[in-house]
């Protein structure tokens, strides 16, 4: 025990040495976690959309005057034809418009279909979506309170209730989304050069020769970075209540415990990492170009899983972020307790498990 | 310009010497650039709901099949109570509860018009948004279908018909692969010269090397474009492949000019790989560059506008985003590559990343000091 503490105080004096890894340590992911979550959101709004307006009548007025007066447009009128159109969004000036053709009032009146043109820039899809879908209810709206004027006496009302999130921000998506992401990141980088460090330096030698066990040397690297891994974790989860508005709806201490986890399995992918690569740069490389873009993507907070074919649905679940995503979400927002989560917990401490013997095995106890 | 010669050779040695990491370097991100683009799918579509069907009515099982047969709904349970239902939400195996409340049928006969009760799961706001839009205009139908059912009347009575038709303009499939990938080669290629750069000069300081470049009559100048060219043409490499691949993979041809893009991707690399020798030239260890690195590069690719719109982004993130060369890159490779934009479209971005090249070499050249 006395010998696995002097190893740990070592590990200890290596980190703290170094002043700017350790700036950068406690600095950059609280900066990342507040500048994404502010950031980071699909909401509409004072969205710019170009009126073409051919018909100029009073219904085409009416409506423009009510797309004007939702929260999500500002109008801008202009009398493009279809050529300027074209090029204004081929410069990307404009990504929206939408065209009334003439005699758009006469056809609505004269019982004919009447048409509106909403045209969205597809390339990029997310907003043109939902661009659509705001422009249309407010057209149905529009439409609806035309017909209560001629009295139709049948309507449904939807009443809606949006759970969780009324205002339907991004932050209560983003920000679980992102802290596991940026934890994972860290945490794995952390490690990472731990081990390698040593081989490359060649201290690794010392250590071999010492009576120190495999076990002692795998665990006393991941306990500093632990440490301030938790520093980490209750800044970010200060900021993101205090700051960012992240709802903390569930026990605290479970979440806790949870990120707890999660930290350890991620530091324990590090050490794998560090175990099995020869160079720093070799072992940074692995973590960084090999893990950031498919731990984004595969997450489940950019895309959803349900989505993906069923190969990579397969795939995200061996990405750790995957199940502390689920279990940020149901414990901090929804505010479920354990029943709710077992599973994801369970199924974290069998990949920190799983990692932690591949690494005993792998650790080489002679040099090359 | 011999010197420079004799560097680059040196250079190209020693990327070629290290078989691991010019592999972690190309097949890596192509690998990634062959699988990831599968999973970027945002349609709403197969949201599940929970119906809660008080009533029975020969209406309120119409609503329901409306809604399912929309093709964004999906219905995967019926339930007695809120309550009950609303545990699918909590387990997320449903996003929506949809109660139709007792006397459903008989209420709009007589009184015209009922209430229905939906709650979303909103935690993701832009799915509940889009849903409850869905949801919306599906209603709407069916008021119009059971009025015309009712009372045939109403609609001789001339009824306002709109037909709102969306036009997708460049995209006409509202295909998300087309819409993702070219912006994903964009950043696959940003990280690896970012983080090849980045570990570049300071590895010669790591281990030594550095003091024989600083004793040398070598000019700084040439020592970082000795740095800078091999991996300029090894992104460009990887990003002509990504293109090939783009192509046999996902039918992705180059609606504008190919010269037009090579022209700002050629001048982005050269800003992307100035900044990585910046960061190398201010940093001791490889770690220290890594971390730094690695700070940026999160802020370049979340606020690239290809995940979340810059649209929809706080007024001060849309300024950091008028600094960060990713976000010229995504837009300028989806205007060239979707739309056929041509070069004098993409000038002002060409302006802006040619300056930020300039400004970020010229700093890395006057950062480096041969000094130890």
């Amino acid at each position: 025990m006395k010998q696995f503490l002097s190893f740990v105080r070592k590990e200890f004096r290596h980190v703290l040495r170094d002043r700017r890894v350790l700036l950068i340590l406690f600095g950059m992911p609280v900066v990342q976690v507040l500048l994404f979550g502010f950031a980071l959101s699909n909401e509409i709004k004072n969205t710019k959309i170009v009126i073409v307006d051919y018909a100029k009548d009073y219904a085409s007025q009416q409506i423009t005057t009510k797309i004007g007066a939702s929260q999500y447009f500002e109008i801008e009128k202009n009398l493009l034809t279809h050529e300027q159109l074209l090029s204004a969004f081929k410069k990307g000036d404009i990504k929206e418009a939408v065209v009334f053709p003439a005699n758009f009032a006469q056809d609505l009146a004269g019982n004919k279909e009447a048409q509106i043109q909403i045209i969205t820039d597809a390339t990029d899809l997310n907003p043109s979506n939902q661009i659509v879908s705001y422009l249309t209810n407010i057209i149905l709206n529009y439409q609806a309170e035309q017909n209560k004027l001629q009295k139709i006496p049948i309507q449904i009302i939807p009443e809606t209730r949006m759970l969780y999130n009324p205002q339907l921000k991004g932050a209560p998506n983003f920000v679980p989304g992102v802290m596991a992401l940026v934890l994972l990141l860290v945490c794995v980088l952390m490690t990472a050069v731990s081990i390698v460090k040593e081989k490359e330096t060649g201290t690794m030698e010392v250590l071999l020769v010492s009576p120190m066990k495999p076990w002692t040397i795998i665990v006393s690297k991941a306990v500093p970075y632990l440490i301030l891994s938790l520093i980490d974790l209750v800044s970010i989860l200060l900021l993101s209540v205090f700051v960012l508005e992240v709802p903390l709806q569930g026990n605290l201490l479970l979440l806790l415990a949870e990120s707890t986890l999660f930290i350890i399995t991620c530091l324990m992918l590090g050490i794998l990492i560090s175990i099995q690569t020869s160079s720093q740069q070799v072992a940074m490389l692995i973590s960084l170009i090999g893990m950031l873009m498919p731990a984004m993507m595969l997450g489940g907070f950019m895309f959803p899983i349900e989505n993906m074919p069923y190969a990579l649905q397969l795939i995200s679940n061996i990405i750790p972020s995957k199940w502390y995503y689920i279990i940020v979400k149901n414990v901090m927002i929804k505010g479920t307790g354990f029943s709710a989560v077992w599973k994801e917990t369970l199924i974290l401490a069998g990949i920190t498990l799983l990692l932690f013997f591949v690494s005993l095995k792998k650790f080489k106890i002679r040099l090359q | 310009m011999r010197t420079l010669k004799i560097l680059l050779q040196k250079e190209v040695r020693q990327i070629f010497r290290n078989k691991i990491i010019l592999r972690i370097a190309t097949i890596m991100p192509i690998m990634q650039f062959i699988i990831l683009p599968l999973a970027a799918n945002f349609e709403i579509k197969n949201i599940n709901v929970v119906a809660v069907d008080h009533d029975h009515s020969v209406d309120s099982r119409k609503l329901l099949s409306d809604i399912t047969s929309s093709g964004y709904f999906r219905l995967i349970a019926y339930d007695n109570t809120f309550d009950e239902a609303y545990k699918y939400i909590e387990t997320d195996k449903a996003d929506v509860v949809l109660e139709i409340p007792a006397g459903f049928e008989r209420n709009l006969v007589r009184e015209g018009s009922q209430k229905i009760f939906i709650a979303f799961n909103a935690i993701n706001g832009t799915k509940a948004g889009l849903g409850a839009g869905y949801l919306r205009t599906i209603v709407t139908d069916y008021n119009k279908d059971i009025a015309l059912d009712w009372m045939p009347s109403v609609q001789s009575k001339g009824e306002l018909g709109i037909n709102v038709v969306p036009l997708d303009w460049f995209n006409p499939q509202r295909n998300y692969k087309l819409a993702l990938i070219p912006g994903i080669l964009g950043m696959l290629v940003t990280l690896l010269s970012c983080f090849l750069t980045a570990l570049n000069i300071v590895k010669e300081k790591e281990i030594g090397t550095i003091e024989q470049i600083n004793v040398s009559p070598i000019r700084k100048r040439d020592f970082i474009l000795a740095k800078l060219i091999p991996f300029w043409i090894l992104a460009m490499i990887v990003f002509t492949l990504g293109l090939i691949l783009s192509y046999l993979l996902y039918h992705i041809a180059t609606v504008g000019n190919l010269l037009v893009l090579y022209a700002f991707v050629a001048v982005y690399l050269l800003a992307i790989l100035g900044f990585g020798l910046l960061v190398s030239t201010y940093s001791e260890t490889q770690q220290q560059s890594m971390f730094i690195m690695f700070f940026f590069v999160m802020i370049f690719i979340l606020l690239a506008g290809l995940f979340t719109p810059i649209e929809s982004m706080p007024r001060w993130a849309q300024l950091i985003t008028k600094f960060n060369p990713l976000a010229y890159l995504v837009t300028v490779i989806r205007m060239v590559m979707l739309k056929g934009s041509g070069l004098i479209d993409i000038l002002p971005q060409i302006e802006v990343v040619a300056i930020m090249a300039v400004v970020l070499n010229v700093w890395a050249v006057f950062n480096y000091k041969k000094k130890v």
